[in-house]
């Protein structure tokens, strides 16, 4: 080929938080790393200081920092029997569009998923017997444990959260219960690296009204951090403003967590790293021995096509993109929902999310003191954190009081039920609710079913001409009984607060459409596991199919937790890197036998 | 030269920006150590006075400004839309990237019926730009034949009642246009101009921020944080300082 690159050790297609992560752990380990990054080189100074940050219109309504749908969609419908179609205008995904990817523009709520997350099968039988577990497969789950435990993982959310300088307190030291910290989380080996951020108005009503009803508030753990700090790369942060333009925005302040305040500036500074930028990954190359890869094709902004030779190729893209390039690169199989053959694109889902509304007549909530990941939550409804013998479901959903932000254009619709959109009636509602509004958020476990996949469109293509993904997907029946539960929760809180004229949103009791969601939370589509029959990956997060191609995002999880998915997404990469440096380059081959 | 008047000769400078258009070499080694602004990121001000750019057709101005001052009229809360600078904020937007629609999926084909019963609600091939020119001419024609007069000369109440039912659905504004996504976008607009920093022409005097409490672009409420549930007054800034 005309542009053909030097060769390098490893290529890390798509530089966000696991791409960073991976090139840090490999380039300390001496490898020669290129990482391909689509969008541009960003960064604090020079491209979201504090005089340029706070612009709801530009960041958050018009989503400036985000990958437009002109450059890359998804198709959508619900079933298989519809005809998808391009998922045109800004909706729920919110891709990154630069170095740092999304982990630039996210909120920065910073969980360890609980040690049952990991092992929804397993437990589920163990728990509440067998019976239980084969009744949900034969309703259209497919229920399957990752082939990592909690125990195996906490190292790697360790080394995630000292990167990234997570603020919060330990509620379970070694299996000792801490209280004021989550005494629901796995056992954590110290505390997180900077104490847990400050209550506003809202987030104390709420925690003193949980604690009240006997639950166990605690505040969340943050990437939003809460005092200076520096981190093992030797990288500083600053403090958390509470400046409320946190989601959709850069941070000004060095202060949330992201590659570009707690990576980008001790990698890029070591002389075996190098970065293309506007340069996107069109399909890695397979070897005609059909069991490795021999680099990846690209294409520049200007058009030129090239590749990048290497020894291991680590697909690091957003989690749509990262099935997406597999399946263009031809690894692996297309899972089929009928035979339920084939292991790309199985496990899709979502995150099952409510949201409850209420209003407190004279109350200055001062929505604009606000952090991305600023809120107090309980999990006492989490997970397996109750009993479920007596209900059709299983999992379930953190239920948090939040304060992200009191941006004025996204909270315009925040006014109490019935009130009109238009004319003095919003004017007098606007003007009176935004002071008086607060909401509790559910955020809950999805479960992998049969009929939620991923494939290639045979229509839509993108701008390089190449087919979209295909989502198809709809709640399944578990997560809309879960949800229906959290939801019921989260009233009974909201009313014993005080909050009256109350909106309830359950997401999943309409038919899931990417327009009205909540949560930008998808995962799965090349989930990790212990079968090669069921996962695409083996529990290094390497290919089942090719050897040298290692895959980390949250498209790698068999089913979701009731948590965000960054801080699992960052210790996996951690997991990865290190058994690529540790293991894999002594003796390339199968991590694992088949 | 301040601040006010550096930002906005650069807002007449750069035009409409291409997406991430850096103009950066592709290939990084090392930390860039340069501290400028990316061209790109830096503010980009509605242009200051001059002719409309967009909504050049007076009636269309005429038709948008009767619309605007329905949906946020001039009362105790504050000034209207228009006196807001609303519909300056939008013809500057729909000159811009948003108004050409450069970061939607506009590809075919686009089966209407099967789209909108997948997602939920209508999708357009259209920019925005292309769906006010058509739904101005559409509203006025539609006054036109029901009430023998131009859109901006009904009274308030058949201004209102007509909203009323573009909202719910229930006017027809011909095959061209649906009258009430088209209403949504007007909506979402102009509460956009009002609510918006001041930069982009709109929320004159921060009237939209003042009406709700909203201090605006500050950045630290560090000072703030523990005086919980207080009135803290806070008086709005902009990115821009103020006329």
């Amino acid at each position: 080929m005309a542009n053909e690159r030097p060769k390098a050790d490893v290529v890390i297609v798509g530089l966000g938080w696991a791409g960073s992560v991976m090139a840090e752990e490999l380039t300390r380990a001496g490898l020669n790393v290129v990482a391909i990054e689509r969008g541009a080189w960003r960064d604090t100074s020079t491209d979201f200081p504090p005089a340029v940050d706070p612009d709801e219109l530009r960041w958050h309504t018009r989503r400036e920092l985000l990958q437009p749908m002109s450059v890359e969609t998804t198709t959508f419908r619900n079933t298989s029997a519809q005809t998808a179609a391009p998922v045109r205008n800004w909706n729920a995904f919110q891709f990154g569009w630069n170095v740092g990817g999304a982990g630039t523009h996210w909120a920065g709520m910073s969980w360890r998923f609980l040690p049952w997350d990991f092992e929804v099968a397993g437990r589920t039988a163990e728990r509440y017997g067998q019976a239980k577990l084969d009744g949900l497969m034969a309703e259209g789950l497919m229920l399957q444990d990752w082939g990592v435990t909690y125990e195996e993982m906490a190292p790697f959310y360790d080394r995630f959260e000292r990167i990234a300088g997570t603020s919060g307190k330990a509620g379970n030291l070694n299996g000792q219960a801490m209280p004021g910290g989550n005494v629901f989380e796995g056992p954590r080996e110290r505390d997180y690296p900077t104490p847990e951020l400050k209550d506003t108005h809202w987030m104390r009503m709420y925690r003193e009204t949980a604690e009240g009803m006997g639950y166990h508030p605690f505040t969340i753990p943050a990437g939003n951090i809460s005092q200076a700090y520096v981190n093992p790369l030797g990288v500083a942060m600053g403090p958390c403003t509470y400046c409320g333009f946190c989601d959709f925005h850069g941070c000004g302040n060095f202060s949330k967590s992201s590659p570009q305040a707690c990576i980008l500036p001790a990698l890029m500074r070591r002389p075996n790293f190098t970065v293309l930028t506007e340069t996107e990954v069109l399909h890695a190359v397979k070897h005609e021995d059909g069991k490795t890869v021999t680099g990846v094709k690209f294409v520049t902004r200007d058009g030129q096509e090239g590749f990048q030779p290497a020894d291991i190729v680590c697909i690091t893209a957003y989690q749509m993109d990262n099935v997406r390039l597999m399946l263009l690169s031809g690894i692996g199989e297309q899972y089929d929902p009928v035979s339920q053959q084939g292991t790309v694109g199985r496990n899709y889902s979502y995150q099952t999310c409510s949201s409850v509304t209420g209003f407190f007549s004279g109350a200055k909530m001062n929505p604009f003191i606000g952090g991305g990941a600023l809120g107090v939550q309980i999990d006492d409804f989490n997970g397996d954190n109750f009993d479920h013998a007596e209900l059709d479901f299983i999992g379930g959903a953190g239920i948090m009081g939040y304060s992200t932000n009191g941006r004025p254009i996204a909270n315009m619709n925040g006014i109490r039920p019935g009130s009109k959109r238009w004319g003095s009636e919003w004017k007098e509602a606007y003007a009176r609710d935004y002071q008086e509004v607060a909401n509790i958020f559910c955020q809950g476990t999805s479960m992998p079913a049969r009929d939620a996949y991923l494939s290639l469109d045979p229509t839509y293509t993108d701008r390089h001409g190449q087919p979209l993904l295909r989502l198809t997907f709809d709640w399944n029946r578990n997560d809309k009984s879960m949800i229906e539960h959290a939801t019921g929760k989260a009233i009974e809180i909201m009313k014993e607060a005080g909050g009256e004229d109350l909106m309830v949103d359950n997401q999943a009791e309409a038919s899931w459409n990417p327009y009205k969601q909540h949560s930008s939370h998808t995962i799965g589509g090349l989930v990790m596991g212990a079968d090669p029959a069921t996962s695409a990956l083996n529990p290094y997060l390497q290919s089942w199919d090719c050897h040298n191609v290692f895959s980390v995002g949250a498209s790698a999880f068999p089913n979701n937790g009731g948590y965000n998915p960054t801080l699992t997404v960052g210790a996996l990469a951690v997991r990865a890197a290190r058994a690529i440096h540790e293991t894999y380059v002594n003796n390339p081959g199968p991590l694992v036998e088949a | 030269m301040n601040r006010r008047e550096a930002l906005f000769s650069l807002g007449a400078a750069a035009a409409s920006t291409g997406l991430a258009a850096t103009g950066r070499a592709a290939e990084i080694k090392g930390m860039p150590e340069a501290t400028q602004m990316s061209a790109d990121h830096l503010p980009v001000p509605a242009r200051q006075g001059g002719a409309f750019r967009v909504l050049t057709d007076e009636t269309d101005q005429k038709t948008l400004a009767a619309v605007f001052d329905r949906l946020i009229p001039a009362d105790g809360n504050g000034p209207s839309a228009t006196e807001a600078g609303c519909l300056d904020f939008v013809d500057d937007q729909l000159s811009r990237d948003y108004g050409a629609g450069k970061a939607l999926y506009l590809e075919g084909p686009l089966n209407r019926e099967n789209e909108e019963a997948i997602m939920g609600s209508p999708q357009f091939l259209a920019t925005p730009r292309e769906r006010y020119a058509a739904g101005l001419k559409a509203l006025d024609a539609y006054a036109q034949k029901t009430d023998g007069a131009a859109f901006h000369a009904l009274s308030p109440g058949r201004i209102d009642e007509i909203l009323t039912g573009l909202e719910a659905g229930e006017i027809d504004l011909g095959a061209d246009v649906n009258g009430q996504a088209f209403f949504e976008l007007m909506l979402q607009n102009v509460r956009e101009g009002y609510l918006a920093d001041p930069l982009y022409g709109g929320n004159r005097d921060m009237a939209g921020w003042k009406m709700i409490g909203f201090p605006g672009a500050r950045y630290d409420y560090r000072p703030y944080i523990d005086r919980r549930g207080e009135d803290l007054a806070l008086a709005p800034v902009s990115l821009i300082p103020q006329d």
